[in-house]
Parts: C-alpha cells; structure tokens; sequence
C-alpha cells in the first residue's frame, strides 16, 4: 500500500478553484509586466551581491595590467599553490562524487526509519564553522591529540601537510553531491527503477541505464560545485595547512599570503583565477546540456 | 622448465625489487643531502625573514659547504604557536612575544629556560609602538593622551587574536601609569577610553593596515614601527606620517630553537647558527633595513637617523613580564575583556 | 533479496539497500561523525558547570544571538530572492542567462576570505556602494549590516541550487491542468507550485542558514569585530583557541553545532511530513 502511495508522487493538491468556468482563458504563463519584473529583481539582487563583488575582484586583478596578471601565476610559490590545489580536488571530488550518489540511492529509493536523521547527518558539515572543521582533525590527528602521540612515534604527519589538508577539504564538501542528487531523486520517485526491476534488470543495470541518465545534470552540477568549493575552501584548510610557503599553501592561502605582503593585485589575480574556472565550467555544462538535449527528439 | 620460468619470474621480481629500492634510496640521498629548516614566525616579518634566510643560507654554505634550504610559514602569532604546539614541525619559531614561546615550552616542547639561551631575553631585534597618522596629521596627533581625545578613531587590531595588538595596548597602559599620579585605576580609565575610539578590531596587523590604509576608516593607527614604515614604502609615501609618542614600550619578539624537533629532525647545530647569525653585524643590518630596531650599538648608530630616540619601558619593568600580563590582561575575563562589559 | 527484511524499512523490489547504506554510514561515521565526536568529547573534559559557564557569558551569548540572528536574516532574504532567481533562471529566457546561471556559483567557488575583502571594498566609506551609502547615513562595512551582506553572498547558491534542479523537473502538466481548471497564475503557483517547491525551499534556506551561522572567513573582514556588537560566535572560538583554551573553544563549537543541527533536523522532518501530505 506504501509502495503506492510512493508511485503516486506525481498526484499534487489541485486548487479549489478549479471548477470556475472560464477555465481556457486561465493564464498558463506570467503576463510580461511580471516577467519583466521578476527577470530585473533577480538580476539586481545577482548583481549587488554577487556580479559587483566579482567586478571588484577582476579590477584589482587587472589593476596593474595584462603583463602582471599573468606574473602572478609564474611564481614558484603560485604554481606550488595551484598544483596543490588540483591534488587536493583531484582526490576530494571523487571520493565525494563516489558517497555522494551511494548515499542518494540509499536515501530516495528506500524507505526506512531515521532517514531525516541521517539526511541531516550529511547535511552537517554545512553547519560546521570553518574553524570548527579544521580543528577536529588537530583535535584528532595533532600532536595533543588522541592519535597524535602515536602518529609521531611512526613518523606519519597528517595535520600541517597534505593529508590534513585533503581530509579537511573532503569534510567541508562532503555533502555537496549528495545534497544535489537528493531533492532531485526524491522528486523523481522509485517508480522508474522499480519498473526495471520488474521486468529484470539487475541493480547495476538500473542505476546505469534508468537512473543515471535521469540525473546526469544534476549529478554533474554536484560534481563542479564540490570542485569549486573543494578549491576555494579556505578557512578549514587554513586551519590545518601550516602555511608552510611553497609545501602546504593551498590557492587561497596563498591568496591571503600576497594579500598580506600588499601585493594586491597579485592575490586577486589568484582569486580570479579561481572564479573564472568555476565560471567556465559552469557556462562549459550548461552549453552541453543544451546541446545534448537539442539532440534528443 | 616450469622451474626456471618461475624463477626467472622471481629474478625479474627481485630486479624490479631492487632497482627501486636503489631508486628510492638514491632519491632519499638526495632530500638529506639538502637540510631543511622550517621557521615559524608571525605575520609582520616575512619581507625581514626573506632577506636574513637568504643571508643565512649563503653564510652557512660558505662555512660549511652544505645547501641549505629554509620554508618559512607566516600568521597570526597565536596560531603560529597553535600550530607548532599541535604537531607543526619547526624548527624555530620566531614569534611577536614570549608568551606564546611559554606556551609552546609549557607543552613540553622547549626547555622553560629558553629565554636565557640567547643574548638580550632572545630577542635579536626589537621594535616600539608609533601612530601612523595621515598626510599633514590633520587631527594634531601627538601623543597617547591626544588618543582620547572625544571624535578621533583608533586603528588597532584586537589584542585577542594579534600580538601586536598585545604591545599596543600595554603601551598605553604604561604611558597612563607612568603620568605623575598615574596609577592602576588611571591606567585601566585611559586604556578604556583609547578603545571607546576603536571603531574596528580587525583579527591581524596587517589586516589593520589594510584598513587605515586602503578603506580610510580611522585618524591614528596604532602600530609596529617596522610595520609603520613598511605600510608608508609600500602603499603611499605622500599619504601618511609617522608620529612618535613620548613614551612606548620595547617591544621584543623572541626567537628559538624547538627542542623536540630540532633534536628528532638532527637538525639542532644547524638551527642553532641560523638563530646566533642573528647578532652579526651583517645580519643585523638586515634587521635595520627592514625596519627592526638592531641590538648592536655600532649598527644602531649607522642608522640613528631612521629610528628616532624614544623613551623606552619594558614589560619585565613595567607589568612584571609576559607571565603576568597576559592572565591581567588578556586571559578570558580579563581587564580588557571588561572594557567591553555589556551595559546594564 | 540477500539483506534480512528489517522491521524499520519498508519492502522494496528495487535492490542495493544493505550495500549502499552501509557505505553511507561508513564513510559518514568516519569523515563526520567521529571528528565531530572527539569534539564533543574534548569540551566534555570541562564538566557540566564549567560547560555551561563557558557558553552562558554575556560575550558568548551575544556572540551567538549576532551569529544566528543575522544568519536567520540573511537566510530569508536569500530564500526569498533565491526563489525569484531560480525561477528566472529556469522559466525565462534572455540573452546571456547562461553565464548568470553560472554566476550564481561564485560564492562556493570564491574562497570567503577573497569574497569579504572584495565586499569589504565594495561597502567601505570609500567605496562603489559605500560612497552612495555613505550620504544617506547607511554604514554598511564594519558593522551588523556588513556580516548581513557577507552572509547574504555566502548563502544565496544553496537556495538557488535545491529549487532549480526541482523547479526544471517540474512536469508542465499540472500547471496546465491547473490552469485549464480555471485556476489564475496567483493560484496556480501558490497551490500547485509552491507545494512542490517547498521541500526544496525549506532544505535550501536550511542550508543557507546553517552555513551562515558558522561562516568566518568572510565576516572578519566586514564586521569591524567589535565586542557584543558585531563579534560573530566563530571569532569567539577563534580568540578561545589563542587563548590555548580549546575546552572553552570547543563548547561554544557544540553548542551552535547542537542548535544547527536542530534545526536543521526540525526542517528535514518538517520537508517529509510535506512530502507525504502531497502524496495525499
């Protein structure tokens, strides 16, 4: 009976006034005073808020023209940061990607007790200050720590180098996938995959070829926006890095680094960096998806 | 035949075996043959230590023949000495005040008599409180008493999170203090007027900076005199001014050696050097450059000019040294966590 | 079905259930849960009292009142506008509305420490906006308004990002059944659409108001810091932590930890019971 009520999702509260009888003049769309309006808020709101700031950042960047802009990147202490950066996604975003869309499946294709907890268990690093995330692995792993003393003796470092700083960043972008994939496979019901089942496809077979296709975008957001933040984290990474210059500094802390010495310019450029990578992903994706699904009939 | 396909799978097991094991030990050579030291310092000195590490390195090369390389990591002394409590591996730690040596010694870490361990309390190079006005001090800025004036805004980060903030804030207590008829009550009266015109408790020096200097918020800003300087070179000669007050305190940042790494790294002779090149005419005219008041007479002397005389007191004469000023004044509770008593 | 029937799920024909939440939870208690704990357990070397002490003194509690308050704030506009851009973004078409759709995705791309020295700029006395502000008597950084506005940056993704994906599977059919009902657009969004965003909604400005009230690196540069007016929570733990009093540091951590997690909580379960009552 449950397992119905789960088919039925698409049967939503119509409204009460359903039965008036000019029922073809009833609009389907917004007139275009709204539309306008709604369109200018949305843009205003975007751009005091996000554009201006991203504006700031580029002006500074180029205050000091093309020639410095780029200067900025062929410091060693740069290249250092950017290829520690990459290292630090290259591992997070996987592993994210890989318990992101385990931990969907389990949430929206199930039904079970203590789901709401769980889902608010995955949720929490969201919560978790900044400050907060890197300390509990120096809580953990630091030298006054339960496994510090033991991790000494071994001659094994995990806070103030590399490890500290990948497992830092895989907490804070822990639930980015996830969170993406939920909403979007609760709105989207069983009914799907329980059709393949039934007619005898095994799990791996339904996941690839039901479920998969039907979140790809949504699962693809997930992925570049866990690899934006798992790059530009900086307070939980700050926290563990150590700031060694050239070994521990990741983009951001190396930002903050030239900010510190006045150099401006130079640490925007860095930040900028960062924007136009999340940006360029993210137009590259969304023209994808509009070309891929032109294809389709 | 199955014999010595086997083996012969095994032999090329073993040679795989050992050329990697020559591999790595030849790489391994090759990390120890470059000794490395890792200072931990506090924010205001990256341009000093750029230069002195560079010094350094060259000296020892010349005397040793050994190629030295030297990581530096930077910021807010506090977490600096967090950091190396919680399992950072330095083997110096060059920091804005003793306290956070204490507390990295009180750990285990160092021995508790650091201090004695180098000439003048370990510190090589010192520096004073000033105020950085702008172009023309348009406010008429003077001295510490000018500070309370109603209508003039203080630039100075929080002592909390910076230790700098610390010396400023110790500086104008003991300028209250040593007014005639100066005494603890004054004292606590003058300093809580000095931070009822701090608009701004920026975490850091040189966030501080940024914002007398870059977003214009503030008459005076309280500051290192080497930061003062620096802020001028760097960021606007015809915009700002130095005012020196009549009186401020020494400021003495201490440097020394991390014993537990030092010793489990092997790298105690080496970073010991580094720390006693400090007090080498060479070295401390890097200091000077950079700004640092120098400890040598003959040095100080070349750059007299640069560094106008102030009357100087220290915290050992005046608060009793690190070990009780900061419980006073800066503990959780402490006097100036009562300046801002909410107001009932 | 290999996994023993479980009194506390429902049956389900489709397979994967043991496998997939055993991994969740797995990976969850390792990443999440147990650093989390030895946080607990090291502000539980405090006792009751002096936990209690230490997140009861004027300081902490406006420090905490500053940081979720402005967080709620912050997280009801962002609720609000996310909406309105979402829906934009999904349902109209203008030129260059791709590269906005990406826009939306700076804050998480943007470390907070760049994001707060740029908004700082911005809303500084001298500044773009601040000198605008400035006439009007309106200071925006260093002060309350500055942590709202930084807040307001940091939050806005997370309410976009769960309704959009939401709003573009929305089945144009119900809407068109509704409208051929009679119902006007007032109400067909109100009770048709609404409805299904809800969830959606509710979760993003969970989000948003959770990720604002631990939020650092972007408000010390805005704040001004000042004691009991513009001193966030996280800034407290920050001063605690130098402090060497990481006992100290920790409670605080816990008890906004605690009242995130909350609500948060109280959200989630108030999204499923929405959930169900829609499925009727």
């Amino acid at each position: 009976m449950l397992v119905e009520a789960q088919t039925s999702d698409m049967l939503l509260p119509i409204p009460v006034a359903a039965a008036r009888p000019q029922a073809a003049l009833a609009p389907r769309e917004e007139s275009p005073a709204v539309r306008l309006a709604l369109t200018a808020v949305a843009l205003a709101f975007l751009g005091l808020f996000i554009v201006l700031p991203l504006v700031v950042v580029f002006s500074e960047a180029l205050q000091k023209g093309a020639a410095f802009y780029f200067s900025a990147f062929a410091e060693p202490a740069a290249t250092a940061a950017i290829r520690l950066t990459l290292l630090t996604a290259a591992i997070a975003v996987p592993v994210n990607l890989v318990f992101g869309v385990t931990a969907a499946w389990a949430i929206t294709k199930f039904e079970f007790r203590g789901k709401s907890f769980l889902i608010t268990l995955i949720d929490l690093p969201f919560s978790v200050s900044p400050v907060i995330s890197g300390l509990v692995f120096v809580l953990l792993f630091g030298l006054q720590g339960w496994l510090g003393p033991w991790l000494a003796e071994n001659d094994i470092k995990i806070v103030f180098a590399v490890p500290g700083i990948v497992l830092a960043t895989i907490f804070v972008t822990f639930p980015f996938v996830a969170r993406e994939l939920i909403p979007l496979m609760q709105e989207q019901g069983t009914a799907e995959e329980e059709a393949a089942i039934v007619l005898g496809a095994s799990g791996w077979q339904t996941f690839w070829r039901v479920t998969l296709p039907n979140i790809k975008w949504g699962l693809l957001y997930g992925v570049l926006l866990c690899n934006a933040r798992a790059m530009g984290e900086f307070g939980a990474v700050s926290v563990v890095s150590g700031h060694i210059r050239g070994l521990t500094n990741t983009m951001p802390l190396h930002i903050e680094i030239l900010y510190n010495e006045y150099n401006f310019a130079a640490a925007f450029a860095v930040a900028s960096l960062l924007a136009l990578l999340a940006l360029v992903t993210l137009v590259a994706k969304s023209l994808l998806e509009l070309r891929l699904d032109r294809r389709k009939p | 035949m199955i014999r010595s396909i086997i083996l012969s799978s095994d032999r090329r097991r073993f040679l795989f075996g050992t050329l990697s094991a020559v591999a790595l030990a030849f790489a391994a050579s090759a990390v120890s043959a470059q000794t490395t030291l890792l200072n931990v310092s506090y924010d205001p000195t990256r341009e000093l230590y750029q230069a002195f590490n560079a010094a350094f390195v060259k000296d020892w090369q010349q005397k040793t023949g050994q190629k030295l390389t030297i990581q530096q990591s930077h910021g807010g002394a506090g977490s600096q000495a967090r950091a190396v409590i919680d399992g950072l591996e330095a083997d110096v730690v060059t920091l804005a005040l003793a306290y956070d040596i204490d507390a990295i010694a009180e750990r285990g870490l160092l021995s508790c008599d650091w201090q004695a361990r180098l000439p003048n309390n370990s510190s090589p190079y010192t520096s004073t409180i000033v105020f950085l006005v702008r172009k023309g001090n348009p406010k008429g800025i003077k001295d510490w008493n000018d500070l309370v004036k109603p209508g003039i805004k203080i630039i100075t980060p929080n002592p909390k999170t910076s230790g700098g903030a610390r010396w400023n804030y110790l500086a104008a207590w003991g300028y209250a203090l040593k007014q005639p008829g100066g005494d603890e009550t004054k004292a606590r009266d003058f300093v809580t007027q000095i931070y009822r015109n701090v608009p701004v408790l920026d975490s850091g020096a040189r966030g501080s900076t940024t914002t007398f200097v870059q977003r214009g918020i503030g008459d005076v800003f309280l500051s290192w005199e080497n930061e003062a300087f620096l802020a001028i070179n760097e960021l606007g000669k015809d915009k700002f001014e130095i005012v020196v007050p009549s009186l401020s305190i020494l400021a003495e940042p201490p440097v020394t050696v991390v014993d537990k790494v030092a010793d489990k790294k092997g790298t105690r002779a080496v970073a010991e050097a580094y720390l006693k090149y400090w007090y080498t005419p060479e070295a401390q005219e890097i200091a000077a450059r950079n700004y640092y008041r120098p400890r040598l007479a003959e040095v100080q002397a070349r750059h007299a000019e640069q560094f106008p005389t102030v009357k100087l007191f220290t915290i050992d004469e005046v608060f009793g040294g690190w070990a009780k000023a900061q419980p006073t004044h800066f503990a959780e509770g402490g006097v100036f966590d009562q300046i801002y008593k909410p107001a009932r | 079905m290999t996994t023993a029937r479980l009194t506390w799920r429902q049956p389900s024909v489709i397979p994967g259930f043991g496998i997939t939440l055993g991994v969740t939870v797995t990976w969850l208690s390792l990443i999440v849960l147990i650093p989390l704990a030895g946080l607990f357990l090291k502000s539980a070397t405090l006792g009751w009292g002096k936990f209690f002490e230490a997140i009861t003194s004027p300081r902490v509690l406006a420090a905490l009142e500053i940081s979720f308050g402005i967080a709620l704030a912050a997280a009801t506009v962002n609720a609000v506008f996310g909406l309105i851009v979402a829906w934009v973004l999904v349902r109209y078409d203008f030129p260059g509305r791709r590269v906005v759709d990406a826009i939306v995705d700076i804050p998480f791309a943007l470390p907070t420490a760049v994001a707060g020295i740029a908004l700082t700029a911005l809303y500084a006395e001298n500044g773009w906006i601040g000198g605008l502000l400035e006439p009007l008597g309106i200071r925006v950084s260093f002060t309350p308004l500055g942590i709202f506005v930084a807040l307001i940056f940091i939050g806005l993704p997370f309410v976009v990002r769960t309704v959009q994906p939401v709003l573009e599977d929305l089945e144009p059919e119900i809407e068109e059944a509704a409208a051929s009902l009679g119902a006007t657009r007032r109400q067909t969004f109100l009770r048709v659409i609404l409805p299904t965003l809800f969830p959606a909604l509710a979760t993003g400005y969970a989000l948003a108001f959770s990720r604002a009230v631990g939020e650092y690196g972007s408000v010390i540069f805005i704040a001004g810091n000042m004691p009991l007016v513009s001193e966030i929570a996280p800034l407290l733990i920050v001063i605690r932590l130098n402090e060497f009093a990481y006992a100290e540091a920790t409670a605080i951590a816990v008890a906004m930890l605690i009242a995130s997690f909350a609500l948060l909580l109280a959200i989630n379960l108030l999204q499923r019971w929405a959930r169900s009552r829609g499925r009727g």
